[in-house]
């Protein structure tokens, strides 16, 4: 069982900058989120997209702003279980929490904080026959450890920019990768596109265009996908691999947080803007995207206001007999769970004598 | 600059009329959340994500596919010869009385 303060359901934005307001408070985090990685949409759907709108950052790329976030929640050592979806919710009698994922993983919190976005990401899933009782036995969605496939065969299969980086990545990993893709044209940035042409040329790559697996085969486990080639002979080609990676995007669903007993408005949970983004369960908070209220904004500034004050308001149900006072950081500096302490540099007191003239 | 009506096919088969502006460089998608018709533009208008796909019913002639709503719409589902994203259909007085039809939910 992992035990914490503040359980964070949603790695992106909203949630990460979460985790630094509890820390100035001395509460402990932990992170659960369906992605593999931290970042949500913004690691996901838009890293390199430029944001304008972050105080401060005139421009700042959704993946570098996620890497600054991370890097400014270090000191408070925030936990994570990537790759899990929270699935259940049990309200204890001393008024804490247990979240349990579709993996088992099991939380302990006394404080819940949705920050959920859009809910959490599903795979597209290509539709053939059997693909199911392969998953998990060479067939994935989403790629959380690249080692997995280290001196491995892998057919990867999309179009956009997760596919082109995985193929790159692996490239250098896998014994074998071989890209499929629908179209010849491929979306992504500009320097992956340019790259797997180069270890396409080079030989690193196998690629098949326009071209889409039509068949998984394999006893108990991947040992080869049917590729179709639509030119002219419509060929079928048998390429052996140990692995079958679809990588066609992901799609948001609420999920089974929609089932907890929250009050559901639009797609998202209702809390109470004029106080502390609680919801109608005493202890429950949520933050971001995934609330409502009047005038809600989907920013993610919003969503970094509203991360500040739940943790208040946390702290104030965490220790209800603590007075607390607000510290500002430029005044009380950092103090890490890893013992790490930042804070401004005193400045010197000191006579600056006067020229002899 | 005059508001122009536009009409909005919901994936129950019901029509909306409604009024939309022409000088806030809304688009489609961004028409459909102001009147509350069950678009989820999930990427926010980045054409990333194709659930504001919508089938345009008349006949107006709304120029071509930008290259970003062509690479998604090869890999979404459901698309139709006559489908666009709701989200690069920037709204212009040439669209009054413009018809679509919402595409299934994904």
């Amino acid at each position: 069982m992992i035990t914490t303060d503040i359980l964070i359901i949603g790695a992106g934005p909203t949630g990460l900058f979460a985790v630094f307001e509890a820390g100035l408070l001395k509460l402990k985090c932990h992170l659960i989120d369906a992605l593999p990685q931290p970042g949500g949409q913004c690691s996901e759907l838009y890293p390199k997209k430029p944001i304008y709108d972050i105080p401060g950052f005139p421009e700042v790329l959704a993946g570098d702003l996620v890497d600054n976030l991370m890097e400014q929640i270090k000191p408070f050592q925030p936990g994570f279980t990537l790759g899990e979806r929270a699935q259940d919710i049990e309200k204890q009698e001393d008024g804490s929490f247990i979240v349990t994922t579709n993996k088992g993983t099991k939380h302990h919190a006394k404080i819940v904080a949705i920050a959920g976005g859009l809910g959490s990401f599903e795979p597209r899933k290509p539709e053939l026959d059997n693909i199911a009782s392969y998953e998990d036995n060479g067939v994935a969605y989403m790629i959380k450890d690249p080692e997995v496939y280290r001196d491995k065969r892998v057919v990867i299969a999309g179009g956009g920019d997760s596919a082109l980086d995985w193929s790159i990545f692996l490239a250098n990993v896998a014994s074998e990768v071989t890209l499929v893709h629908r179209r010849e044209e491929f979306r992504g940035a500009l320097d992956s596109v340019e790259k797997v042409s180069e270890l396409v040329q080079q030989g690193k790559i196998k690629l098949f265009t326009p071209a889409e697996v039509t068949a998984v085969n394999g006893d108990g486990k991947v040992e080869s996908v049917h590729v179709t080639v639509y030119d002219e002979a419509k060929r079928v080609e048998a390429i052996e691999c140990d692995a079958f990676i679809p990588l066609f995007g992901l799609s948001p669903k609420l999920g089974p947080i929609g089932d907890w007993g929250l009050e559901i408005e639009k797609n998202a949970i209702k809390v109470d803007n004029t106080l502390d983004y609680q919801t109608n369960i005493p202890g429950i908070y949520a933050i971001g995207d995934v609330n409502t209220y009047p005038g809600k904004l989907k920013l993610i500034l919003c969503g970094f206001h509203e991360a500040t004050l739940m943790c208040q308001s946390a702290y104030q149900r965490i220790f209800p007999d603590k007075k607390y006072v607000m510290k500002y950081t430029t005044v009380g500096g950092i103090d890490g769970f890893d013992g790490s302490r930042k804070e401004a540099e005193k400045a010197v007191i000191k006579k600056i004598e006067n020229a002899h003239v | 600059m005059s508001d122009i009506t536009v009409h909005i096919i919901d994936r129950k088969g019901v029509k909306h009329t409604v009024e939309a502006p022409t000088d806030m460089a809304m688009n489609i998608m961004e028409l459909c959340k102001v009147y509350e018709l069950p678009v989820e533009a999930v990427c926010g208008g980045m054409a990333m994500c194709a659930t504001c796909q919508c089938y345009i019913i008349s006949d107006h002639n709304l120029g071509g596919r930008s290259d970003d709503e062509q690479a998604m719409l090869w890999e979404a589902q459901n698309v139709k010869e006559n489908s666009r994203l709701g989200c690069q259909l920037v709204i212009s007085e040439s669209m009054d009385g413009l018809i679509i039809e919402l595409a299934p939910e994904v």
